[in-house]
């Protein structure tokens, strides 16, 4: 069950993250060590547990449903890398 | 020997809620719009901001949900879908994969007079994605893409059905009835041509008499009633003649191509994606008050089928008139007006379904969008049955009427088209039109009746049509008979 | 001059007040300071040198006309980069994030304008708050004031720093498992990480999203109370934030824990380094002295916090770092298709420490892993949630050590602390951010030179007590006030 090379090249695939030979080699080491480390959870029972997603206790938290102002087209645009005719702008989709 | 084939079909079909603001922040939904001019740091997916649950989307998933028969949870959340496309703000999608909010309902269809229950595993909300311009004249052939996120986190329900039909025409009649229902509810403008109504199929064959499902194909880019039963039909074709060629269906996304008129494959990669679904800790769970959907069941109004019913048990429609006035809340709202003011529901029907809906298709025009209201219908029909206008008339006045709106009283008006019903009048023609067709005359003494309609319509051309054609008759055979 | 920055915020407003000081002065002085031990320190990403002298020359005028007097006013203060201010480059210490300015201000950002506190900068931190000693900012590592060769700590460092090191008044960062706490505690401050959902997270660039809180770090408890007063409250903007109705926090500033019941849970003792752990037993002896109640306890799911920490901050780290793509703001690395686009861009922007991270994330999320790893995970959270209310519904609240050990040594540059096994040193500070309660993090004496830091854990909303307890102490002791020492250590 350990991390192999292959797992991280697979999962680095899923997260779209190009790694070089030598990240690939370290950062399937650093998981190695930390997967053991998370090895010591399987001693936990957890039949009948519920598993905690909210750290508290709220739900039903709505917004009315009314319209507010939003950005102007410049601030939308600033941090952009590339914009054409108010449109982010991306290369060729395969 | 050939082995017959069934087709299985289930339709996933998305549905834009009709709320004033985005699903998870407060920026419009308004259709159209410059690109990026809608939108907020939220809803570009800009570090930092988080997701605000609209009351309204939550309302409208639950009125949906009752109005299709559907349970609902008691309990919901939001997970996150996790993959990367530029259309896609934060590359997750905010969805309900865990827990949706509706579940197990059911929609009746009726095919040739046959009733069949379609059955709807889930309801969940989620938000849209933006959308993508391109450079060049299809995504592949583009050098870029634009993307514009006004329509990102417009709020959506997913309405899965089971795989319940069994040919392109239930998985039309499926989805006709969805919309129908839906119109009424006020959820949804459910138009598919802007997108507000979306459907992608799954389809399998079988042999007949099997109960396992064959290998599913996914079918995508169906914009219209026609075209999601054209590319069914397609699809079938196309698996059928693989599997009688001894070939196996590859399980994949294949693209409706409107004007070629053929599925083809959209991904060919065939491992699926991982979207690595987890719940959205940003978003604290829905826990429904059955108190709340009691008063949102209380607020559906009158729904497509209780309609038809109530058309047909009522007003003497027959099964076939009723259906398509109810086929949509506002041809059904349009009859139902009318009838209160012009209390002849067979002539109101029978109007809609004649001249009126033959205009309004012929305009693409919706009810909402005519110039005919209920009010002037019931005048035009006024004026018809008091004798004042024949019904010759009726429909040039109904024609003018839904052409300019104008009152059908001054259209009369205008045209100078009363009715002469004054006998005096008429005898005077009656006697010059006996007088000029002598044969006819004793055509109809020698006992062939119909010489008299010949009669009657030489009258009705001196009159430019205005005569009363009641009158005429009763003239006629009195004189004929003197 | 040089005595105006060893104060606090509640000692400065008083000077303010009698026009004994001016706020153009305060802000001087404390810009002067940034200047002189920055380039050492490294604490800031970013000094916003000109709008800040601007802001205290505005509030010098609106003072002499009689305005202006709120508790924070013209009080100096750094923001750790990943709070969103607007107009004003927000990097998260990331390649990724170097040119971002943001639209929009954090609400804490809001709420820190609104007290008429003066921002002078932004401050470094773990990339997007994945580290426990700023070693992966993609920029700098912060050192730590009291000795240079050691590391400020992590995720922010940088934030700890400057209030160490008297570049500033107080300073806000964020906490996920003690990217508060732990640098407090290495650098000899107050650090608070309050209740979840005390405070607003908009606008906090958050790795991951159910643990992360904005907490700040202060010189003595008296101003910890006054910024949390001042930063808390519900916010329309973030669904997890709520209104306490426990928010006069000054009012808990009392000198007395008598009859308080006080737990000891002993895991947190086991491994402790042992001028840690004698500290530790003096600040209990101090309590005991003062009144208070001291009681073992144990709490056997400690040890289980840290692997559970990791799965679930690394679940939530991939999923909001994904929106990094290179299409709506920040690094892009240009490509000939989109897909090579996102790879090049993430794949360069990213530091390897981030990457790790994401990866971890994205393995444990996957549909085969799911069930074993973060559901698994999850449950685990319930139990050493339970295990600690459990624990807090019989004490008033509980003590330990933040940190094993004191500060560690910065790896060198060109290096950083992997081999040390990712957050360790965030393994006493992680139970109470999984179970969502208040900890504050308070300096109680040195070993060899580095502060020792000690923690306390309350109930939900249960931030007055930690503040009246910590206050006593205050009062009694010397050990929680701390000299910088950076000056004749070099």
């Amino acid at each position: 069950m350990g991390m192999t090379i292959e797992k991280v090249r697979s999962v680095a695939d899923l997260a779209r993250i190009e790694l070089t030979a030598e990240e690939e080699q370290r950062i399937t080491e650093a998981l190695q060590a930390v997967l053991k480390q998370t090895e010591a959870l399987k001693q936990v029972n957890t039949e009948q547990v519920e598993p905690t997603i909210y750290v508290r206790p709220l739900q039903n938290v709505f917004r009315e449903d009314e319209v507010q102002e939003g950005l102007v087209m410049e601030e939308v645009l600033a941090n952009a890398p590339e914009t054409e005719n108010g449109c982010f702008k991306v290369p060729r989709i395969l | 020997m050939a082995t017959a084939y069934e087709a299985v079909i289930g339709l996933e079909v998305h549905v834009e809620l009709k709320t004033n603001t985005k699903i998870f922040c407060s920026c419009t939904t308004e259709f159209g719009g410059d690109p990026n001019t809608h939108v907020c740091p939220g809803c570009l997916g800009f570090p930092g901001t988080l997701p605000v649950m609209n009351k309204k989307a939550v309302e409208y998933a639950v009125r949906a949900g009752l109005a299709l028969n559907c349970a609902i949870n008691p309990y919901s959340r939001f997970d996150r879908k996790n993959y990367f496309y530029p259309d896609l703000p934060t590359a997750y999608q905010i969805s309900q994969y865990f827990h949706p909010i509706c579940k197990e309902g059911y929609v009746e269809i009726e095919l040739g007079g046959k009733k069949k229950k379609i059955r709807i595993n889930r309801i969940h909300l989620e938000e849209d994605a933006g959308k993508l311009l391109h450079s060049g004249s299809s995504i592949t052939s583009s050098q870029y893409s634009m993307a514009d996120y006004n329509r990102a986190s417009v709020p959506l329900i997913e309405i899965v059905s089971e795989p319940d039909m069994r040919s392109p025409e239930e998985a039309r009649a499926y989805l006709e009835k969805l919309r129908a229902i839906l119109e009424y509810t006020g959820v949804s403008d459910v138009k598919m041509e802007q997108g507000s109504l979306r459907c992608d199929a799954n389809i399998s064959l079988r042999p007949v008499g099997s109960t396992e499902f064959g290998t599913k194909t996914e079918i995508k880019n169906m914009n219209s009633f026609r075209s999601l039963q054209r590319a069914l039909e397609y699809e079938i074709d196309r698996q059928q003649d693989v599997l009688e060629e001894g070939g196996t269906i590859i399980q994949e996304t294949r693209g409706w191509d409107e004007e070629k008129g053929i599925t083809s494959s959209m991904r060919s990669k065939e491992e699926a994606t991982d979207y690595r679904y987890f719940p959205d800790p940003n978003l604290p769970p829905i826990v429904l008050d059955p108190a709340w959907i009691k008063t949102i069941k209380a607020s559906l109004p009158e729904l497509p089928d209780a309609r038809k019913e109530r058309l047909v048990k009522e007003c003497g429609l027959s099964e076939y008139d009723a259906g398509i006035i109810t086929s949509s809340r506002s041809l059904a709202e349009f009859f139902d007006r009318t009838v209160v003011l012009f209390n002849e529901p067979k002539t109101v029907a029978n109007w809609m379904m004649g001249e009126y809906l033959r205009l309004l298709n012929a305009e693409g025009l919706e009810v909402s969008e005519s110039k005919v209201t209920p009010e002037k219908l019931a005048a035009l029909l006024k004026l018809q049955a008091d004798g004042k206008i024949s019904g010759k008339m009726a429909k040039v006045v109904f024609e003018e009427l839904f052409n300019t709106g104008k009152e059908p009283e001054t259209i009369v008006k205008e045209k100078g088209m009363v009715q002469i019903s004054d006998t005096g009048a008429l005898e005077e023609i009656v006697m010059k039109v006996l007088a000029a067709n002598p044969q006819s005359v004793a055509d109809y003494q020698a006992g062939k009746e119909k010489a008299i309609g010949f009669l009657v319509g030489q009258v009705m051309k001196e009159t430019k049509g205005q005569a009363n054609p009641g009158i005429v008759n009763q003239l006629l055979k009195k004189k004929l008979s003197e | 001059m040089s005595s105006l920055l060893g104060l606090t915020a509640h000692q400065l407003q008083g000077l303010l007040e009698k026009k004994e000081l001016s706020c153009a002065e305060l802000v001087k002085a404390h810009l002067a300071k940034i200047e002189e031990s920055d380039g050492e320190i490294k604490a800031f990403t970013r000094v916003t040198r000109e709008a800040a002298l601007e802001q205290a020359q505005a509030m010098d005028a609106q003072r002499s006309r009689g305005e202006g007097l709120a508790p924070l006013a013209g009080i100096p203060m750094a923001l750790s980069d990943n709070l969103c201010t607007k107009g004003i480059v927000t990097t998260c210490s990331s390649r990724m994030l170097e040119n971002f300015r943001p639209p929009y201000n954090a609400t804490v950002v809001e709420k820190l304008q609104e007290a008429a506190a003066v921002l002078l900068g932004k401050c470094n931190l773990d990339e997007f708050g994945l580290g426990d000693s700023t070693e992966s900012s993609a920029f700098f590592p912060t050192r730590n004031p009291h000795d240079l060769q050691a590391s400020a700590g992590g995720a922010c460092g940088g934030a700890a720093a400057a209030v160490a090191a008297q570049e500033v008044v107080f300073a806000l960062g964020s906490d996920a498992g003690g990217s508060v706490r732990q640098p407090a505690a290495f650098c000899g401050v107050i650090g608070l990480k309050p209740t979840y959902g005390l405070v607003s997270g908009y606008g906090l660039i958050a790795a991951g999203s159910s643990l992360d809180q904005v907490g700040c770090f202060t010189r003595d408890f008296t101003d910890g109370a006054l910024v949390l007063e001042s930063i808390c409250g519900a916010d329309v903007q973030d669904s997890n934030s709520v209104s306490s109705p426990h928010t006069d926090f000054t009012k808990h500033l009392v000198n007395d824990v008598k009859g308080l019941k006080i737990g000891l849970p002993k895991e947190y003792i086991e491994g402790v380094a042992p001028k840690v752990k004698t500290a530790y037993e003096q600040a209990v002896a101090k309590l005991e002295e003062l009144g208070a109640v001291c009681e073992e306890l144990s709490l056997p799911h400690t040890k289980y916090a840290l692997p559970c920490y990791e799965i679930v901050l690394a679940a939530e780290a991939s999923s909001n770092l994904a929106r990094y793509d290179g299409v709506r703001y920040g690094l892009r690395v240009e490509a000939e298709d989109v897909e090579s686009m996102y790879n090049k861009t993430r794949g360069q922007g990213f530091g390897e420490e981030a990457k790790k991270q994401i990866l971890f994330g994205t393995y444990v999320l996957s549909a085969q892993q799911y069930q074993d790893y973060y559901l698994k995970a999850l449950k685990v959270r319930t139990l050493i949630k339970q295990e600690l209310e459990q624990a807090l519904e019989k004490y008033d609240c509980l003590l330990t050590p933040t940190t094993p050990t004191v500060a560690f040594n910065l790896a060198g540059k060109g290096k950083n602390h992997h081999g040390r096994g990712g957050v360790q040193t965030h393994g006493l500070t992680c139970p109470a951010s999984l179970a969502g309660l208040p900890a504050v993090s308070f300096p109680f004496g040195k070993a060899q030179g580095r502060p020792i830091g000690l923690q306390l854990i309350g109930r939900a909303f249960g931030e007055g007590m930690l503040l009246r307890v910590g206050y006593t102490l205050e009062q009694n002791t010397d050990l929680t006030q701390l000299s910088p020492a950076v000056k004749g250590e070099r």
